[in-house]
């Protein structure tokens, strides 16, 4: 109704008619969208604005669950050690990025973009190419570090695109979008093991262990640990990433992966590494691992290093 | 300990400096990281001069860009280790101070022990070290972006001693590096 009657005070002759109609195929948020069928039709490019703005609210706003560890981390350690003053800059940083809404970090990482897609929208258009335009409007114009070059020439492409893009299809006519800049001081210390079916859970740990502790200070503890458990080489990664975008500290819904979650976190924290490797109790915030169907001759095991700045933001189309 | 020094520093205040120590720097220090470390040594192999003088400290960062109205934007430090390949030549060149993260490589430690002294910064901590620079200065490699040479002006910059003359280092406690 809305529609009508501003249409119909814009003075167009037909203005009345086809609100009408385009206020019956659209929904009511969207006028510039159409249906075919039981199909949502989107543009791609409707998809750049989002892109954008979830790229900034990442790297300035620190989610609250991970300011929220942090400041129970600080807790935890002891009054006047290196550990403490350490949570304390780092809570300091992180209110600093929020009320200048400029990065917390300045490795504002590769953009690794997660777009759930409905199977009931389709998107007309280039999907990898909005994406990228998203990427590139916020890091050129919102003043983010350009982080992303040929691995060979080392030529720096300028405006931190390409992203990294997984697509994954799931019920629903929703697009649904989150966006993970990953700095390479955390990424560099993650590690893939194919390992033997023998190794079992024990094996299991003790490589989520190794990894960690290699990682030391280099991967800016303390860490959140993704860890994926099963599937092929390729998708294990992917799974240990994607544990990353959990809410921190929410275990595992199966018992037995949890259990695993929380001998890890434990193992970790009495490696005594702490924050920035200078000691302490909290070398980790959480550990989130995910098991998926594999191989009878695998155990593959990716360990996906996040450092403290946990930056992630989401947002549905 | 807590220290307030000037940096770059003299050889009898690092002298002073033990592992563990927190230092609070006011002075001036250069940013370089992997592409601008690639390119000194190439010059050193040239027998050409560095863009900053013998003596300096080099603070390995990669700043995120001023937005209008700032100095420097987001700058905290990088991992050290990457820089490992090219740091004993530079200590032989007489760069001896360096600000980054993370432990060094063994052969590394040997070529500080007794000469060079390493400290960290805290990672992640980008704001709050650009809230500490009063000036920024774009001193060599501008085709490098954030990976160019910038001189900077600190006033009391925060960062740890992880490696001091005497050869302690703070993360073989905890590392196996």
């Amino acid at each position: 109704m809305f529609f009508v009657v501003f249409r119909g005070n814009s003075g167009l002759s037909y203005g009345i008619i086809y609100a009408i109609i385009s206020f019956s195929v659209c929904s009511y948020y969207d006028c510039t969208e159409r249906r075919r069928g039981s199909m949502r039709i989107i543009q791609a490019a409707q998809l750049i604005e989002p892109i954008r703005r979830l790229c900034l609210r990442a790297c300035c706003n620190l989610p609250e669950d991970a300011v929220s560890a942090l400041a129970s981390a600080r807790e935890r350690e002891t009054a006047g050690s290196a550990a403490r003053n350490v949570l304390d800059q780092l809570l300091e940083n992180q209110q600093l990025a929020r009320s200048a809404f400029r990065p917390i970090c300045q490795d504002t990482g590769m953009a690794v973009v997660f777009a759930d897609i409905g199977s009931d929208v389709y998107i007309e258009g280039d999907i990898a190419a909005a994406v990228n335009e998203g990427v590139r409007l916020a890091y050129t114009e919102g003043y983010l570090r350009k982080s992303v070059l040929d691995p060979l020439t080392r030529v720096n492409t300028g405006d931190n695109t390409p992203a990294v893009l997984h697509v994954r299809f799931v019920p629903g006519d929703r697009v649904s979008l989150t966006v993970a800049p990953k700095g390479f001081g955390s990424e560099n210390m993650s590690r893939l093991f194919m390992l033997p079916p023998s190794a079992g859970i024990e094996g299991i740990l003790t490589h989520i262990l190794t990894t960690v502790k290699d990682a030391g200070a280099s991967a800016c503890p303390p860490v959140v640990v993704g860890v994926g458990i099963g599937g092929t080489m390729e998708s294990c990664a992917l799974l240990a990433k994607r544990q990353l975008l959990r809410p921190l500290g929410e275990p595992a819904d199966r018992e037995d992966v949890a259990a695993i979650e929380r001998e890890a976190l434990k193992r970790i924290n009495e490696l005594g590494v702490g924050p920035m490797g200078l000691g302490g109790a909290i070398t980790a915030l959480a550990v989130h691992a995910a098991a998926e169907a594999t191989h009878i001759a695998g155990l593959p095991l990716a360990v996906n290093i996040q450092c403290h700045a946990c930056r992630h933001a989401s947002e549905e189309v | 300990m807590e220290h307030h020094l000037n940096v770059p520093f003299q050889s009898t205040d690092l002298s002073l400096l033990r592992a563990g120590d927190v230092v609070y720097l006011t002075g001036t220090i250069y940013t370089a990281r992997d592409a601008a470390h690639a390119r000194f040594d190439r010059m050193l192999k040239a027998g050409e001069t560095l863009p900053m003088p013998k003596g300096a400290c080099i603070y390995y960062c990669g700043p995120c860009p001023a937005a209008p109205g700032e100095i420097i934007g987001s700058c905290g430090p990088t991992t050290s280790k990457r820089m490992d390949a090219y740091t004993p030549a530079l200590i032989d060149y007489g760069i001896a101070q360096f600000i980054g993260k993370g432990a060094r490589c063994p052969a590394v430690n040997d070529a500080m022990r007794g000469r060079a002294v390493h400290f960290a910064a805290t990672g992640g901590a980008g704001m709050l070290y650009a809230s500490r620079i009063t000036a920024c200065d774009l001193v060599a490699f501008p085709d490098l972006g954030a990976e160019a040479v910038y001189r900077l002006e600190v006033t009391d910059f925060p960062v740890v001693v992880t490696f001091d003359l005497l050869g302690t280092d703070v993360y073989a406690r905890t590392t196996q590096n």
